[in-house]
């Protein structure tokens, strides 16, 4: 066991971070269902609309806070809000390995 | 899937889908009405060949013979039904599913219907050329099972020499080329031990997922039981140690724990219920709502070869004998958790009861729970009984029963 892959830490989402999706989650429109899915190893998951406007965002070159504001544009909504939201959900997918940095 | 992984506010994790799905309608009354829905995911037992003869298998006694193995065109076209029909995700498993000289058409078919493929292999026979090969053709993500972190006790349970140095290679190149990486750990008395090692190794080797897998006791593993049944506190030590462990590799590494129900007061949700959100396909075509249901012998599974997918998700008589609770017998029909554990498990209930209505014995309300956990604690108080390990001659000496010398490891 001499030539192991380094496993990355933990990401912690700041508005500086650029996230993406890895390459083996897969964001699909699921048509039979009329809806947008995430596909993982062994996991269907059910994004919100919300979840699906981030997510498409998240191509590795934007940062979560150039995220925010054209979520902010988009929706006409304040912009510490949907910040606060953005973290959030972004974490919370970062700590299922589901985002990374 | 575990209790953790549920999402947060916007973003749901799903087991068993209780979307409508457009196409799949099912009939008038209760029963019909539940089904229509599509399953999310599709176990395809591509073959139950296997260079590995670990006792703890959770195939059948009676192996599926080579010559009545599904063609590529009927797996090919089970893929493209299994797409239109709505389901999610393909585990192409076994036995060893790279047995088959045409993996690479199955893994094709599985990307060209959109489906999420994941390849749960031995990998011992795996090189890095077909490993290419596969991702190119769309494989989404491979599951490498360990027998153990000792090579050589791992060699000794799944009597494979060299196993371990192969399957090192396979999960290294599975990472280089990008793929996600699940390690399995089927767990038992003679490796719960090394469950924190396991954790070590996975981290290790860049994988993103780890699967805890008790051992359940169907097929070879109820044959073997009490080979491989830990003690209660063993079982209770490695699960404290995982949750711990969770904590830790947050965003690191998902640990998923399937739990030894022996111990447990409830019994799990089997397969989210039975024929709710899962199919099974085994090596010779036969559609079942699990894959131990073989071992109900009053059902009647129907044939991918001679009716459409969809309506045998809908209309076959092994997927609507237990849909939904009109079946059951009591205590489940009056419990207030019926619709969320469905009864436990209808295999379990067969194999223990000899009827598969009943309650699921792991359940505490079940009256064979007390005598069914004595057994498991007295066979684990106990040196473990050698493994009649799984291979063709011990099916054929198990099958016919009154014959009690079993070979060894071939």
């Amino acid at each position: 066991m001499s030539d192991e892959t380094p496993s990355p830490g933990r990401l912690v989402v700041s508005p500086e971070t650029r996230p993406k999706l890895p390459a083996y989650l897969k964001l699909r429109h699921d048509v039979g269902r009329g809806r947008w899915i995430l596909l993982a190893p062994e996991r269907v998951l059910t994004p919100d609309q919300t979840a699906v406007a981030v997510l498409k965002l998240c191509d590795g070159k934007r940062t979560v806070e150039e995220i925010v504001e054209a979520l902010a544009q988009e929706y006409s909504a304040p912009k510490d809000v949907i910040r606060a939201d953005v973290i959030d959900l972004l974490q919370g997918l970062a700590d299922k390995g589901y985002v990374k940095g | 899937m575990s209790e953790e992984l549920k999402g947060n506010g916007h973003c749901q994790t799903l087991a068993v889908d209780d979307e409508p799905t457009e196409g799949v309608v099912g009939g008038a009354d209760a029963t019909a009405a539940l089904c229509a829905r599509a399953p999310v995911g599709l176990l395809a037992e591509l073959t139950h060949r296997c260079p590995l003869q670990c006792s703890y298998c959770s195939n059948p006694i009676e192996l599926e013979r080579v010559n009545k193995e599904l063609s590529t065109e009927m797996w090919v076209s089970v893929m493209r039904q299994a797409g239109e029909m709505g389901i999610l995700q393909v585990h192409l498993s076994g036995g060893e599913p790279t047995a088959r000289k045409d993996l690479e058409q199955i893994v094709s078919a599985t990307s060209e219907s959109g489906l999420y493929s994941n390849l749960i292999t031995a990998a011992v026979t795996l090189n890095r050329p077909r490993l290419e090969d596969l991702k190119s053709r769309g494989l989404d993500h491979v599951q490498i099972s360990f027998q153990d972190v000792d090579a050589e006790n791992a060699e000794r349970i799944g009597a494979y020499p060299g196993a371990t140095q192969k399957k090192l290679d396979v999960a290294r190149w599975v990472t280089e080329l990008g793929l996600p990486l699940t390690i399995n750990a089927p767990i038992h008395r003679q490796n719960i031990h090394n469950v924190g090692r396991y954790i070590e190794l996975a981290v290790k080797l860049g994988a993103q997922r780890l699967e805890i897998a008790h051992v359940q006791y169907y097929g070879w593993a109820y044959l073997n039981r009490a080979a491989l049944i830990p003690t209660y506190d063993q079982t209770i030590q490695s699960i404290e140690l995982v949750e711990r462990e969770r904590e830790r590799l947050k965003g690191i590494l998902t640990i998923d724990m399937v739990v030894p129900d022996y111990y447990a007061k409830r019994p799990k949700p089997c397969m989210g219920g039975w024929a709710k959100g899962f199919m099974n396909i085994t090596p010779a075509g036969k559609v079942l709502p699990c894959h131990a249901a073989e071992t109900i012998k009053s059902l009647h599974f129907d044939n991918v070869q001679d009716r459409p997918l969809l309506d045998i998700w809908l209309n076959s008589d092994a997927f609507n004998a237990f849909r939904g609770t009109s079946w059951m017998k009591e205590p489940c029909r009056s419990c207030a958790f019926r619709e969320i554990d469905f009864g436990g498990c209808r295999c379990q209930a067969m194999a223990i009861t000899g009827d598969p209505r009943n309650t699921d014995p792991a359940c505490a309300l079940s009256p064979y729970h007390g005598e069914m956990v004595r057994l498991a604690r007295e066979e684990a108080a106990e040196p473990p009984k050698p493994f009649i390990y799984r291979n063709p001659r011990n099916a054929a000496e198990v099958v016919k029963a009154e014959v009690r010398a079993l070979v060894p490891a071939e």
